[in-house]
């Protein structure tokens, strides 16, 4: 089984222009590490095509195109289909979107093209704002979170409502396979990668991709940012699968919500009454998680 | 047309819409994506047909909007592939964003447009807005005038939109309901002529495994230039394709449509009506009336509208006294677009013509036999240096 310590050598992501620490460019290059040299992939506008496909450079050493901000489910549709159409064998078409580009204004696309059952993987990855154009909010912009559009002026909170629910969604769509992961989970990424990989029709994986530009950390404190935000149970790692809903790590206890939000600038305006919010949230969350998980979890 | 002659050539007795779903299935493309709209429904409802009897080895997609159904076209055109879509109004506005996705990244994807206007007020009748409003998007547009032409039109708008001096996609309109619901007699083409007029779909502007490329891509001040003056370049070669393979079509098929425009006694007339689609068959009938007057009257059947041919209307405006335009929309604040664009070029060596904008034919209101002649005599009225109004709203109830 692929991990950190047997990572393919072949770099088929780089020389791109993302911020130090971005943790969206790891999504980028684990994902090409797994999918190889036989995959097309559709960009929709995000930062990860502005870092990487401005002609005459391509940091992408793969087919690749810039799709429009809502289409990138469409564009995979087609690029799936002509893959029939031809023939084509072993081609992997992959869609790599942001939050926005996912959650907003190509939940449609998307949604589409997983009820025709196109063959193709879809990632989004989760930096929990509209980034590229200047840390705007989106639909996955967490509760209290700080953004350009949720501005914390005069004791406002910022966002005032909590993250949709994207694997919820997917689960609904009973897609042949969805998981979340996070970039501070290689191994745990690497494996639900390689195993969306082998899956016929459309696979969606949700990444909490965290943004030391937007969320305000030291570039080094990505990893570090990402556990927490799973250690605190802000963050979960789940497949689904076959109607079934595994947990692939569960906390023993969830550390204080304090420890992963304080840690950002975002957050900073947040107070004891707003943690307790938030990790009231957080419990409520979870209830309708373990009611999806298999039996013998529970 | 006697019974034999039906049987020899194969004629079907079949709507504009029809007639289409007809000539797509002919072009064999590999990937169909479409969405529902009235009047454009039939041609979809046609090809699925097509695809689940399996005369037609294609891939359909189910999209669920039309902004997808371009998208998805665009996503297997980039693979190498042959697709089609076709849409109306509304929908065409919805995938506008991806039309210029389409245009800018050079994929010669082939769509039927049943004309219709755009709400609001609402009606699913026809007049050219829609389209009209789309003149900027890079697409080549042709306007046709009945359903063996739109059947031609398809199979000819590949050959023109994926040759590599062109790659670039074409837009073909058809009036609706009075195209697209209206029967008539369809010579069908045989499959082995048109696979030999058109060969399978073969570009360089596709995704490539050995050598990988970026295609539909970010570029900067500095190239941006360079990409659209490649665009115009590429609707300037149209204009000669577009000639090239109507005269082929021709010697296959036997049937010529004239290429950019089509002239109907044009060449000793004063007096020129210029219009698109449909209409043009009900004036060729004036047309034809008149002179039997004597009158020195011409029709200009505007087809292709992108690219413009701005050289004819160039020597036009050296010939006649008197062009009228009929536009099926306006563009408020203004005057009719096609008109404008003529207008220009007529003007543009210094001659000496007098212009009429008619504004017709808005939301599937009929242009009658009354009305074109109307439009001939104001034609007359203005060459004989009458006062007349520039821009008329024909057959406009309140005034
Ligand atoms: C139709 C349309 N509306 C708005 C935009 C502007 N826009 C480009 S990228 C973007 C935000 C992208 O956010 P997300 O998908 O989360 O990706 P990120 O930039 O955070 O990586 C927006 C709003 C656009 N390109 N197209
Ligand atoms: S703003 Fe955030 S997501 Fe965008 S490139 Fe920088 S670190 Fe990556
Ligand atoms: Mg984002």
């Amino acid at each position: 089984m692929v991990s950190v310590k047997n990572l393919p050598d072949k770099e088929l992501f780089y020389g791109h222009k993302a911020c130090q620490g971005c943790g969206a460019a790891i999504v980028a290059r684990l994902a090409m590490k797994i999918l190889g040299e036989r995959t097309c992939v559709a960009l929709p506008a995000s930062c990860i095509s502005s870092v990487t496909t401005i002609y005459p450079q391509m940091s992408f050493f793969v087919n690749n195109m810039t799709s429009s901000f809502p289409a990138t489910g469409a564009v995979l549709s087609g690029m799936a289909a002509a893959v029939k159409a031809q023939g084509l064998k072993e081609v992997n078409v992959l869609g790599l979107a942001g939050d926005g580009g996912t959650i907003d204004i190509g939940i449609q696309a998307l949604s589409g093209a997983i009820e025709r059952g196109d063959d193709f993987l879809y990632i989004c990855y989760d930096n929990e704002a509209y980034m590229n154009t200047g840390i705007q909010r989106s639909g996955l912009t967490p509760y209290g979170a700080w953004t350009t559009t949720t501005p914390t002026n005069n004791n406002d909170i910022g966002e005032k409502k909590f993250k949709k629910n994207l694997f919820e969604i997917l689960i609904a769509h009973r897609i042949p396979y969805a998981a979340t992961a996070n970039v501070a989970y290689p191994n745990d990424l690497l494996k639900k990668l390689e195993k969306a990989k082998g899956i016929r029709g459309p696979k969606v994986l949700h990444i909490l991709a965290p943004c030391p530009t937007g969320w305000g950390y030291k570039t080094e404190e990505t990893i570090e940012i990402g556990r927490l935000a799973v250690q605190t149970g802000l963050w979960y790692l789940a497949e689904y699968e076959n109607n079934e809903v595994t947990l692939n790590y569960r906390p023993k206890d969830f550390k204080p919500v304090k420890e992963y939000l304080a840690k950002q600038k975002r957050f900073r305006h947040l107070k004891d009454a707003d943690f307790q919010v938030i990790e009231e949230h957080r419990d409520e969350e979870w209830k309708i998680l373990e009611r999806h998980l298999r039996k013998d979890e529970e | 047309m006697s019974a034999i002659e039906l049987r020899n050539e194969n004629k079907k007795f079949l709507s504009g819409d029809e007639a289409v779903a007809e000539g797509v299935k002919l072009c064999r493309p590999d990937v169909i994506a479409a969405y529902p709209i009235t009047p454009q429904t039939v041609i979809v409802e046609k090809l699925s047909e097509f695809v689940a009897s399996k005369e037609m080895d294609c891939q359909y997609l189910h999209v669920e909007s039309e902004h997808s159904a371009m998208a998805a076209s665009m996503g297997a055109s980039m693979m190498g592939s042959r697709t089609f879509t076709a849409t109306s109004s509304q929908g065409l506005l919805y995938m506008c964003e991806m039309l210029h996705y389409v245009s800018g990244s050079r994929f010669p994807i082939v769509m039927v447009n049943a004309n219709r206007t755009v709400a609001a007020p609402w009606n699913i009748f026809g007049d050219h807005r829609d389209s009209l409003s789309q003149r900027d998007s890079g697409w080549m547009q042709v306007y046709v005038e009945n359903g063996q032409e739109a059947l031609d039109m398809v199979i000819q708008s590949y050959k023109i939109a994926e040759n590599q001096s062109v790659s670039t996609p074409i837009m073909i309109n058809l009036d609706g309901f009075v195209l697209t619901h209206t029967y008539e007699l369809v010579s069908i083409p045989e499959q082995n002529q048109v696979d030999e007029f058109l060969p399978p779909y073969s570009t360089t502007n596709k995704f490539d495994f050995e050598n990988p490329k970026s295609l539909c891509f970010t570029a900067s001040p500095e190239w941006q230039t360079e990409f659209r003056y490649q665009q115009y370049e590429a609707m300037e070669n149209a204009k000669k394709v577009i000639q090239e393979v109507d005269k082929e079509f021709s010697q296959v098929f036997g049937r010529t449509y004239g290429g950019m425009v089509e002239e109907y006694h044009c060449s000793d007339a004063d007096y020129i009506l210029v219009a698109m689609g449909s209409v043009a068959g009900t004036a060729k009938i004036v047309v034809d009336k008149l002179r039997k007057q004597g009158k020195k009257v011409g029709l200009v059947k505007l087809r292709f509208y992108r690219p413009f041919p701005k050289e004819y209307f160039k020597k036009l405006g050296k010939k006649a006294k008197a062009v009228g335009v009929i536009d099926r929309d306006i563009s408020f604040g203004y005057e009719g677009a096609v008109y404008s664009d003529v207008k220009a070029a007529l003007f543009s060596q210094g001659a000496d013509v007098k212009t009429i904008n008619f504004i017709a034919g808005i939301s599937g209101r009929d242009i009658t036999k009354e009305f074109l002649a109307e439009m001939y005599s104001q034609l007359e009225a203005i060459g004989n240096g009458d006062k007349v109004e520039e821009i008329q709203f024909t057959g406009l109830r309140w005034k």
